[in-house]
Parts: structure tokens; sequence; C-alpha cells
């Protein structure tokens, strides 16, 4: 006769309210667990998405998604040339704020060269940009529909196909739209602003006195075509030729001296390591502020049922029942307790995880490890009632 | 052979200043069969006398055989299982009947065979035999909680008697019931000696319940101080 089993039957509005509660609690871990490896998808989604072996960014830069990375359009003429170099494509990025219906709208905007890499990694609705001009391609998240406009920088851009779940570091959706178009987004000025600035620029250099005349003249002339220079990305990224090495390839970029080329893998540690790492210790910290909590909770009600039962086991000890059908019971109750409260964690997770803000990946190594944490936590947990139950004494099933 | 032999037993609570003894020097001998009560006012070592021999309250001098098998002389014998002889020698019934509560009638008799390596089958068909003996064929699948005191008593018989022990050990079994229960149970108590020829010794403090019993042992202050059998009363003092 299984004694656990027999309790449990008899007490199961207890049971079952308790193991939903802890079945709460480890929802929540396994959650924090999934917001955790969320983070790192998110980070690295366009990193790998974008599938290149190299980027290369402005010197002395740690790329595009941890600061500023600016180099010249061309550079990708330069790289293509470089034995080793399979092609090579520009990328621009930028986070853009409006206005829509009323609410903030953020989202990511990804240049690329239509005829390049690095665009949508795939179209679930629509199709992919073939203009070269006002259309854009967006992420599911962004949540809009075919043949919407909207307006950015000078321009309305219309909607021609959706992809998936594509984000920035920081979990943004992204969107895509041609080199040209993000360029002129993120460097053309209104007609006042470059009007204001050719006369502002102009007048300055022009005041040199050190320039000659002919020499004022010639910048002045000039200067409009510098304050309307939009021929610049935030990183070209290249693919190698199969059999390529990629430290070659790196070490002759880098005698350039005007660039940084960085690996993928270099790529995914800043990343990683210096983006998200103080939010990751943080999510890790309250996994194990979690976790803590769940096993004195364990603990503490296989502790009350233990009390609860004393009568019972110094009966059980009185007809001289072994202290291993004592200890069975307990331990058993306290791990079909874990088991069940993991399962009503793991189904409403996995009822829910999509409907999250932001990305939750649930790891089935992330689950499996959480799952013997609780069995060890069950086990470990039942020790305190064991203790208590071993020490009853069988006189004590006498007297009113 | 007897099935209880004591000499000399002496329990005493507690070390120095504020040791109690609560029974000293009791000697006697209880054979298969007998049934036998212990009377006594509250406080005058009747469950430590009980408890001594139970194998559940291990006495300070003197000896105890239980069924032959030494158990105690001066404490606990070294090497005992003291559990094994519990469950295959004895069977305990008291006065708060201590079924376990989440446990239907039959399972509280069953869990007492399965301890004692029964197989399902055989535990459950023994104890199922024993409480329709007990009268309780129609609620097996109660719980102790749906059960009347009178009821609960016999489930708990029927587990005391469940393994077929040799000795019986009841501790007020009929306190906590009305006069005619009580009277039910020591009736079968009483049958139960003769039938199965078991050795069954019965604390009470309550005298109307005693009569038609072997032996009645009067407790006081920790004493055995008389002793009446087969209607003859006997002073030891
Ligand atoms: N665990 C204990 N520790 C110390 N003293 C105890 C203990 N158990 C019993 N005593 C004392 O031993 C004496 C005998 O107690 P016991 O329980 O055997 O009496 P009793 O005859 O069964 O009384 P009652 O009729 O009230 O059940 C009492 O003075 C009691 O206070
Ligand atoms: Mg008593």
């Amino acid at each position: 006769m299984n004694l656990a089993l027999r309790d449990i039957r008899y007490h199961r509005g207890r049971f079952i309210l308790t193991s939903i509660g802890l079945g709460l609690l480890l929802g929540v871990v396994m959650s924090m667990g999934g917001i955790y490896r969320g983070l790192f998808a998110d980070a690295l989604a366009v990193l790998n998405f974008t599938r290149a072996d190299i980027w290369v960014v402005q010197q002395d830069t740690n790329g595009p998604f941890a600061e500023n990375s600016r180099i010249p359009e061309e550079t990708k003429y330069r790289i293509s040339a470089v034995p080793g170099v399979a092609e090579a494509s520009p990328l621009s990025f930028q986070t853009i704020q409006i206005e829509r219906m009323g609410k903030p709208f953020r989202f990511y905007l990804i240049g690329h060269d239509l005829n390049g890499f690095g665009g949508p990694p795939l179209i679930i609705a629509g199709r992919n940009i073939r203009q070269k001009h006002y259309e854009m391609v967006v992420a599911k998240a962004m949540r809009m529909e075919i043949g919407e406009k909207i307006h950015l920088g000078l321009h309305d851009y219309t909607v021609v196909g959706i992809t998936g779940k594509v984000v920035s570091a920081s979990g943004d959706p992204a969107a895509y739209v041609s080199l040209a178009d993000a360029q002129e987004i993120q460097f053309k000025k209104d007609n006042d602003a470059i009007r204001n600035d050719r006369v502002r620029i102009g007048a300055n250099l022009a005041g040199i006195p050190s320039l000659s005349p002919a020499q004022a003249k010639f910048l002045r002339q000039n200067i409009a075509g510098i304050t309307e220079s939009t021929h610049t990305v935030n990183t070209v990224v290249a693919r190698l030729a199969p059999g390529a090495d990629l430290k070659e390839v790196q070490e002759r970029i880098s005698r350039w001296n005007h660039f940084r080329p960085i690996s993928s893998e270099e790529q995914t540690k800043i990343l990683t390591k210096g983006m998200i790492e103080k939010a990751r210790k943080q999510l890790g910290l309250f996994r194990i502020i979690l976790l803590v909590i769940s096993a004195v909770i364990i603990s503490l009600i296989i502790y009350t049922t233990t009390l609860d039962k004393i009568r019972t086991i110094a009966t059980l000890k009185l007809i001289g029942s072994q202290n291993r059908v004592i200890v069975g019971m307990i331990l058993q109750q306290s791990l079909l307790m874990g088991v069940i409260a993991y399962g009503i964690g793991y189904l409403l997770i996995s009822l829910t995880y999509e409907k999250f803000p932001r990305r939750i990946v649930l790891e089935p190594s992330d689950l499996q490890a959480l799952f013997v944490i609780v069995i060890a936590i069950c086990t470990i947990s039942s020790f305190v009632g064991i203790r208590k139950a071993l020490k009853v004494e069988p006189a004590e099933a006498l007297g009113g | 052979m007897y099935a209880i032999e004591v000499e000399r037993l002496t329990k005493i609570y507690g070390k120095g200043e504020t040791a109690v003894t609560a029974i000293s020097d009791a000697t006697f001998q209880v054979r298969p069969g007998e049934l036998v009560a212990i009377l006594g006012p509250s406080g005058s070592g009747k469950t430590t006398l009980l408890t001594a021999i139970g194998l559940i309250n291990e006495p300070t001098h003197g000896k105890v055989v239980i069924d032959g098998a030494a158990v105690a002389d001066e404490g606990w014998l070294p090497g005992l299982d003291l559990k094994r002889l519990r469950r295959e020698k004895l069977g305990f019934i008291f006065q708060a009947h201590n079924l376990i509560p989440f446990l239907t009638a039959l399972e509280n008799v069953m869990i007492a065979l399965e301890i004692n390596r029964l197989t399902r089958r055989e535990a459950t068909e023994r104890a199922t035999e024993l409480l329709a003996s007990l009268n309780l064929g129609h609620r097996l699948h109660s719980y102790p909680t749906a059960l009347s005191g009178g009821e609960s008593q016999r489930v708990a018989i029927a587990r005391a008697l469940a393994n077929r022990p040799k000795v019986i050990l009841a501790d007020e079994p009929t306190a906590a019931l009305d006069t005619e229960n009580g009277r039910n149970v020591m009736a079968l108590l009483k049958k139960l000696a003769v039938e199965n020829h078991s050795a069954i010794l019965v604390v009470t403090h309550d005298r109307r319940m005693v009569e038609g019993f072997d032996r009645i042992f009067r407790v006081s202050d920790g004493r055995i101080v008389g002793e009446d059998g087969n209607g003859i009363s006997r002073d030891f003092t």
C-alpha cells in the first residue's frame, strides 16, 4: 500500500492547491530562464541572420551594435577584392521611434544592398523588396499589414512583406529597407536644414583667414556635396570563400588602418559579454533567488505536513513499521509534489510564452536542468520532515 | 510457556531530583489465552507498565520476556529488533483509537499486515475477513472520521489482531465509548482471548468494565498492590 498516495488522495484539495502554487512559482523560474535565453537570442538575432564571417567596422570601435561605427559605403569594393572574401555587402542600422496611431512606435531599421546580403532572412507573407525605393519588409512583431504605409524621414514607405522574429539587441522588431532609403532616412535633412548647414559651414570655412580667396570659393562650392554626402554605412559584412583563412583576411583588412575586421565570433562576444552581461547576471541572480524561495517553501510544506502526521507516524512505529515505510511516505510525497508542480509550471509557461512582450526561449536543456534541480530540492527538503519523523517516539501514539 | 513474564520491573522517568518512579518492582506472568485487567487510579503507572511490556518504553530495571523471547534485563537487551518484535508478537489497542486518518477501515487493518510482509492479496483477504467477523463488513471503505467511536475501536482491534499476536495490550480501550459500547468491546476482547489463545492485558480505571476477566491487577503508586483472580482476592501486601 502506498501511503504517500493514500494521504494525497485523502487530502487532494490541499495537495492540488499547494502544487498549483508551487507550479506557478516554478513557471516563473522557467520564464526567467526563458527570458535569459531570449535575451541571447534577441541580442544575436541580426548577427546570426546575417550569416557573415567578418564585420568590418570603423577603427577603434566595437561595431554597429555596441557603438557608432561609420565607414564609407565604397569600402565594400575594397573588401570584396581581398583574397579569400567571397562577397561583401554594406549594412546600416538605426533605431527609429515615431508616433503611430497615437502611441510611440519603435523599431530597428536595417538598410541593406538589394544585390548583396543581410536582407530579411525569410519572407512569411508578401514578397521581398524589389524596388530600389520606398518599399519595406517588416518583422511580424511590428504588427503591420502588407500595403500599409509609414512615413519616415521625407517619404512614405510601403510594407511589401513580413519577415519572422528579427529583433535588435534591445528587443525592438526589425524593418528592412534598401540601403539607399536607409541612408536617406538617416542622413537626409529637409531642405531648410540643408540650407542652414550649408550657410553655417560655408561661413565658417570661408572665414578662415589663411585661405586664399580662390580656395574659399572652391570650398563654398563643394560644401553642398559634403553636407549632403549620405554614402556612409555602419558596417560592411563579408563572407569568406570556402577554405579561406579568417585570420589572414582579418590581417589584411587591419593593415589598412582605417577599419576593424570583427569576426562573427568576436561579435558574439561583444554582444553577449558586453551588452547584455548585466541583464544576464540580474536574471541569473533572480533565478537563484526564486529557486531558494521554492526550496524554502517546499521544505516548509513538507515539514508542516509531517507535523500533521506525527500521530500517524507514531502509530506506524507503534505497530512496528519499518523506517523505510515512513521515510518513503514523506519522500514520495515531496517528489510527487515537485513533479506535479513542475508539470503545472511547464504547462503554464508553454501556453503563455508566446504572449510575452519579449522573446522567451525555452531550451530543453534548461528545462531538464530545472527538473533535476526541483527533484534535488524536493529530496533535500524532505530531509527536514524525515528528520522530524524519525525522532517521533511510538509512545506519542498513546493518549488522547 | 508464559506469554508475558515480568520480573522486578521498574521504570524511573528522569534523573536526580526530578526522577519519578512510575512503576516499581512489578513481577507477574500471564499465560496465553488469559484476559488480565490492570486497574488503578490516574497516575498510578498503568500506562507505563503496559508500554514497558509493549516495547515502546524502556524499563529501567528488571526483566521482561515476551512469548519466550527475553527483551529486557536492566534495559533492552542488545541487538533486539524492537519494531519487528512489535509487529510480530504484539497488538496494540488504545483509548484514542489511533486509526490512520487517510486510510479506510480496510486499509487501516491491511497496513499492519503489509508491514509484516504479507502480499496485498493476502492482506486484503485477511483484513476483510477480520472486519467482517467484527461486524464491520459494511464499513470496509469508510474513513475513520465517518466511523462511530465503537466502530473505530473495533477497527483498531482488528488491526491489533491482524498479525495474530501472542500478546495484545490495550490501554483504556473503552474510555472513549459509552457504557454499552464499552461492554461490547470488553466482551469482544474476552472472546478473542479464548479463540485466539492470546494473552490480553487491558488497562482501565473503570471497575465496572472488568467483570469476567481472568485476573485483575490493582496498581497504586507504581506498585501492584493486589490481584483478584477467579473471584478470589489475594493481597500481596
Ligand atoms: N514521559 C514521562 N516522563 C516523566 N514522567 C512521566 C512520563 N510518563 C508518565 N510519567 C509519570 O509517571 C507516573 C505514571 O504515569 P502513567 O501514565 O503510567 O499513569 P497511568 O496510570 O497510566 O495514569 P492515567 O490513568 O491517568 O493514564 C505519573 O506520575 C506520570 O506523571
Ligand atoms: Mg494511562
